[in-house]
């Protein structure tokens, strides 16, 4: 009867160990679905900014050093490798394109300019798709990062090498999405 | 874990619902084979007939709906604003893009509709994207992927196509008894017609009384709400749009009557449709809803 006994405890302990291990697997896709996320947005209002350079260049002409700021932010989120960094260049282009758009509220003709309010509706759009993927990633971590230190997931994560993640950090205020209204 | 327990409870109630529907249009069947001396004829339409619009329910029920609403898929070219937005909602809840469609209508209102959060879609009306603010649509939208998500866009569609196909026959059943009561009598079949169509009305009514019911859940809207809020981290605007909404001096005319008018004058099913594909209407206090989600 004893070994019966065992063979049930050994079957329910590896059931479990597999479900949490799946569970961890999961975790980590999502999270690296969500970075990828994160990246493609980043990537577009990447290529969108030059753009938005161009337009307003010709209309703001006392405005040098905030266009240089942005000019400025989108060179270091290259530059910049670890997620903090990222995250960080991330922050001060959000904040470049706050002021920017601040900026054009002085500007009547700047307004009116079809391209510029599609290029402010797309980089809107970018900006609170980025704050949403960064939202769904910094969830998923914590998810993650919370399985990894209760127990007994904590050991089944050590034994596979399953390693905590890094949040991807909004600046104070900018945890919410930028709205921009008009 | 609200939220797991909602899907699991609403793909529930959708088989029930789809269990439910069958049953009723093969006992249908089979009294009228009865009626007309032929039991196993009718059976076998009434298989034929129920898988056949059971399977049309679930995979083109959303398309119909869109259909009767006179919903037309927004491009990103000309309603860039609502679909970044959509966008960004997808993003946060982790789920695809759903389609997303616009009626021409003045009234704030929108409905989701889909069989799962895969093959879904997103209608607004141009009101909301006229008349509600950038974190209002935003509020609004959150609402409605959280219906995706949750999977009552099953349920709420499955409900407008079959309860709404079994209160029209049961409409025609109560019309033909009507014109044909006369008729019959000669033929001395009236009396067994009577019992049938009594049977009949005796087993429907309760039913899709429970069904409705189930539909219109406080909790589901409430859910809803919460978890809308939480895809957008901002609770105000969907309570703004809700305070837009319930002061709006336009009365609340929904879109599906003018897509659907025709349906709506003369048959019970109207009142039924238009309840369960607008948004507002069935839901509970909108007051209620709004000192909720100001209490996040």
């Amino acid at each position: 009867m004893a070994w019966l006994w065992l063979i049930i405890i050994v079957a329910v302990l590896v059931l479990y160990i597999v479900l949490k291990f799946n569970q961890l697997v999961s975790y980590k896709h999502r999270i690296n679905n969500a970075w990828s996320q994160i990246d493609v947005q980043l990537k577009r209002r990447y290529d969108l900014i030059p753009n938005l350079i161009n337009t307003v260049k010709g209309y703001v002409k006392h405005e040098k050093t905030t266009l240089k700021e942005l000019t400025d932010a989108r060179t270091k989120i290259m530059g910049g490798s670890s997620m903090a960094e990222k995250a960080k260049a991330s922050n001060q282009i959000s904040a470049a394109l706050k002021t920017i758009f601040a900026v054009a509220e002085n500007y009547p003709n700047l307004k009116a300019n079809e391209n510029f309010k599609m290029l402010q509706e797309e980089l809107a759009g970018t900006e609170s798709k980025i704050a949403y993927a960064r939202q769904f990633y910094n969830d998923n971590v914590l998810s993650l990062n919370q399985a990894l230190e209760s127990f007994p997931t904590n050991m089944i994560g050590s034994v596979f090498s399953f390693k905590p993640r890094e949040y991807f950090k909004a600046s104070g205020e900018e945890s919410k999405p930028v709205k921009v209204e008009f | 874990m609200a939220i797991y327990e909602e899907i699991s409870s609403n793909i529930r109630k959708s088989y029930l619902l789809l269990f439910f529907f069958f049953v009723i249009i093969v006992l249908l069947g089979y009294a009228l084979g009865t009626l007309y001396g032929n039991p196993s004829f009718g059976l076998t339409l009434a298989f034929i007939i129920s898988f056949f619009y059971t399977l049309f329910s679930y995979f083109a029920g959303d398309s119909v709906i869109l259909r009767m609403n006179g919903a037309q898929e927004a491009s990103k070219q000309h309603f860039p604003h609502l679909v970044n937005t959509v966008e960004g909602l997808a993003i946060a809840g982790g789920l695809p893009t759903p389609k997303i469609y616009v009626i021409d209508d003045t009234a704030i209102n929108a409905f989701a509709t889909g069989r799962d959060p895969k093959h879904a879609s997103i209608t607004v009306t141009t009101g909301c994207l006229q008349r509600l603010k950038r974190d209002e649509l935003e509020g609004v939208l959150g609402h409605e992927m959280s219906h995706i998500k949750n999977y009552d866009v099953r349920y709420m569609m499955l409900v407008v196509m079959l309860v709404g196909i079994t209160l029209l026959l049961s409409d025609i059943f109560l019309r033909s008894m009507w014109y044909g009561a006369g008729r019959r009598d000669s033929r001395g079949n009236a009396g067994a017609l009577f019992i049938v169509i009594g049977l009949v009305l005796a087993i429907l009514s309760p039913i899709v009384v429970r069904l409705v019911q189930l539909a219109i859940s406080r909790r589901r809207e409430f859910l809803a709400d919460a978890s809308g809020a939480l895809l957008t981290r901002y609770p105000s605007g969907l309570a703004n749009a809700l305070k837009k909404i319930r002061d709006d001096k336009e009365p609340l005319v929904e879109a599906a009557d003018r897509s659907s008018a025709h349906l709506y004058i003369e048959n019970p099913l109207a009142k039924v449709r238009e309840r369960r594909v607008n948004l507002w209407s069935t839901h509970p206090d909108i007051n209620e809803r709004i000192n909720r989600l100001e209490k996040m």
